[in-house]
């Protein structure tokens, strides 16, 4: 797996070439350190992985055999089954399938529109010399501290009066309204970092603004759109609140929702509970492995510049 | 109209959504277009084609309902008859919603603090090392699923069955418990120490953020500088508090207040493994019940209004400090 920075590949008694003498005492300690330091880092990593672990061996084991021991006892009684997978993904009641359409179907949009909105109004911040920009370029920057729970309550009932409720329109607009002021601040940053020369000599070719923003900053800006592409993915895909709130009718429930429900519901049915939890887990999964580069950079551009 | 909005098959939803995407394009494609004409167009009319439906969105999505929001907090249950400040009274003297804000504090303060400290920790040991890449993977993991997803996951882990001969436990925290001897427990059940329980999961959800962001911090730590130090005879544990921590500061800054915001608004660890039962409740928790499932408008407004003052400290902190960072450079 990548990560943007490289890795130094660390250089064997360094200290020592330089001809430092180092005490046998100052030797010791400092292996004792490096010990105790590889052994806190190997706790740390097996706490953070056996979870998931044992839950996903408990999605293949038979459900009899979930209720009688623990996941644990797979190792000494080794049984295989995907029954589970069926039954969550197709079974009456839980019917993952369906869900996993609706997720889909609720996620593309609530990505494409947001960052397509996000790259124009960044570059007019960005490149578009014009009168209170930096006023307003302030506000929209400052409406990132709105916690949406503020917005919700009339949202809701805006939807209902204009008949839209209960709609995966409302759950676009919305996913789409509330990334809006990260996207732009991130994307922003990325297009202040391209020279202005370079929109300088396409201007002096008498290229106008749209012409600027397709065929010289778009293709510039590709990995800062994967960036927060990435991330406004696995945010859409994993939200809850705004789900529960606008996406609950039967015909747009994604998969967070049920299987929030299901805990509450069917909360000691551990075999829906955990291939649930996978078939709802393995798309952010893929997405994020395969595109954490990505994911990682604009992480940081987010947060360290902000 | 009625096929636009009500999709019950999964063709014709993906339909919908090809509809979506193309009616937007074309939109935006029609705006484009009509303020691509150089030299003829004001300026003015550029930037509204650019910015115009992004404003929009925001005012309507953002600005109107924050401030309708605002002003819900001072009605009723029903939003018909002002009643003042009675629904912030009720939340700072009620007994149910005093443990409710002591909650949250304790996640405020608990969850930051920790994470971070787990996050750098982590990150300056394995630093440099032959695994750096997989161990960060592990750890950075539980950042692509869903707070939904770890808190099934967490749950099997708290898992509890009745003590009893024949009874195996099933959840992995209780069977190391009876390995040892001790009695099982029902983690999630048992206040004050459930609410300790959930924050476990939040750090284990955020730790890969604060791995990352402090990994990156700690590899910009100019080499001079660490080789300096070594040469003064600087290492192992006092290189990490005088070199590294000092030198990382306004990365642990931001990290700190983001992880602090994102708990304050913490809504679906809480919902997923409790409910907010047995006295787990926080604020963001109780929003949602007030206003969708108790239909108390008003409370429900008033909590969010007060999530929305709660996050301003903490960010102002923060601008206050990058600012600070900014001077010294």
């Amino acid at each position: 797996m990548t990560t943007t920075t490289p890795v130094m590949a660390p250089v064997p008694g360094e200290a020592d070439t330089r001809g430092r003498v180092h005490s046998r005492a100052e030797r010791a300690q400092k292996r004792l350190t490096s010990r105790t330091a590889s052994v806190a880092a190997i706790v740390i990593a097996v706490l953070w992985t056996v979870p998931t672990f044992g839950l996903l061996l408990t999605s293949f084991r038979p459900e009899l055999d979930i209720r009688r021991s623990g996941w644990w006892s797979m190792f000494t009684d080794p049984q295989f089954t995907v029954d589970n997978y069926n039954q969550v993904l197709y079974g009456g009641g839980t019917d993952f399938a369906t869900l996993f359409v609706n997720s889909l179907v609720i996620t593309l949009p609530s990505v494409v529109i947001p960052i397509t909105l996000a790259l124009l109004a960044a570059y007019a911040f960005a490149w578009i010399p014009f009168k209170g920009r930096s006023v307003l370029f302030v506000a929209v920057f400052a409406l990132q501290i709105v916690p949406l729970q503020v917005t919700l309550i009339p949202l809701l009932s805006l939807y209902v009066d204009s008949g839209l409720a209960g709609s995966f329109w409302t759950v676009w607009l919305s996913h789409s309204m509330f990334a809006l002021p990260l996207a732009i601040f991130l994307l922003h940053n990325f297009m202040r970092e391209i020279p202005p020369s370079l929109v300088e000599a396409a201007r002096m070719d008498g290229a106008g603004h749209v012409k600027i923003f397709f065929q010289v900053l778009l293709p510039l800006l590709t990995p800062a759109i994967a960036a927060f592409g990435v991330f406004q993915f696995l945010w859409v895909w994993n939200d809850l609140l705004v789900s529960l709130t606008f996406a609950s009718s039967p015909d747009t429930v994604p998969l967070t929702v049920r299987l929030a429900d299901m805990v509450g519901s069917r909360g000691s049915d551990w075999y829906l509970l955990a291939a649930g939890a996978f078939v709802a887990m393995v798309v952010p999964l893929i997405v994020f492995v395969a595109l954490q580069r990505f994911f990682v950079r604009g992480l940081l551009a987010g947060s360290v510049k902000g | 109209m009625e096929w636009l909005l009500e999709a019950n098959t999964a063709g014709h939803k993906f339909a919908l959504m090809a509809i979506a995407i193309l009616l937007f394009a074309v939109v935006m494609g029609g705006i484009l277009f009509a303020v691509d004409r150089p030299k003829r167009v004001p300026t003015w009319v550029v930037v509204a084609g650019f910015l115009g439906p992004t404003l929009l969105l925001l005012v309507v999505g953002l600005v109107y309902p924050a401030l309708s929001t605002i002003r819900g907090s001072f009605y009723d249950k029903t939003g018909d008859e002002f009643i003042g400040l009675d629904n912030y009274a009720r939340i700072f003297t009620d007994d149910g919603f005093q443990r409710v804000l002591l909650n949250t504090a304790l996640w405020v303060v608990l969850v930051p603090l920790v994470t971070t400290a787990l996050g750098l920790v982590y990150a300056y040991l394995v630093d440099r090392t032959r695994f750096e890449s997989l161990a960060k993977a592990l750890v950075f993991l539980p950042m692509a699923i869903s707070m939904v997803g770890a808190g099934v996951i967490w749950r099997f882990v708290y898992e509890f069955r009745p003590d009893q001969p024949g009874v195996n436990q099933i959840g992995l925290l209780n069977q190391l418990l009876v390995l040892v001897g001790i009695e099982p427990q029902q983690f999630l059940l048992t206040a004050p120490a459930n609410t300790l329980y959930l924050i476990v999961v939040m750090i284990w959800i955020q730790a890969g953020f604060a791995m990352t962001v402090l990994s990156a911090a700690i590899k910009a730590i100019p080499d001079d500088v660490v080789e300096a130090a070594r040469l003064d005879g600087v290492g192992g544990f006092q290189m990490f508090r005088y070199v590294t921590v000092p030198s990382i500061r306004p990365a642990l800054v931001v990290v700190l207040t983001t992880i602090a915001i994102v708990t304050l608004k913490v809504f679906d660890v809480v919902r997923t493994m409790t409910g907010g039962n047995f006295g787990t409740s926080v604020v963001a928790n109780e929003f949602y019940t007030q206003a969708f499932r108790q239909f108390n408008f008003g409370l429900g407004a008033a909590l969010a209004v007060l999530l929305f003052v709660l996050v301003v400290p903490i960010i102002a902190y923060n601008v206050r400090q990058l600012r600070l960072s900014e001077e010294i450079r």
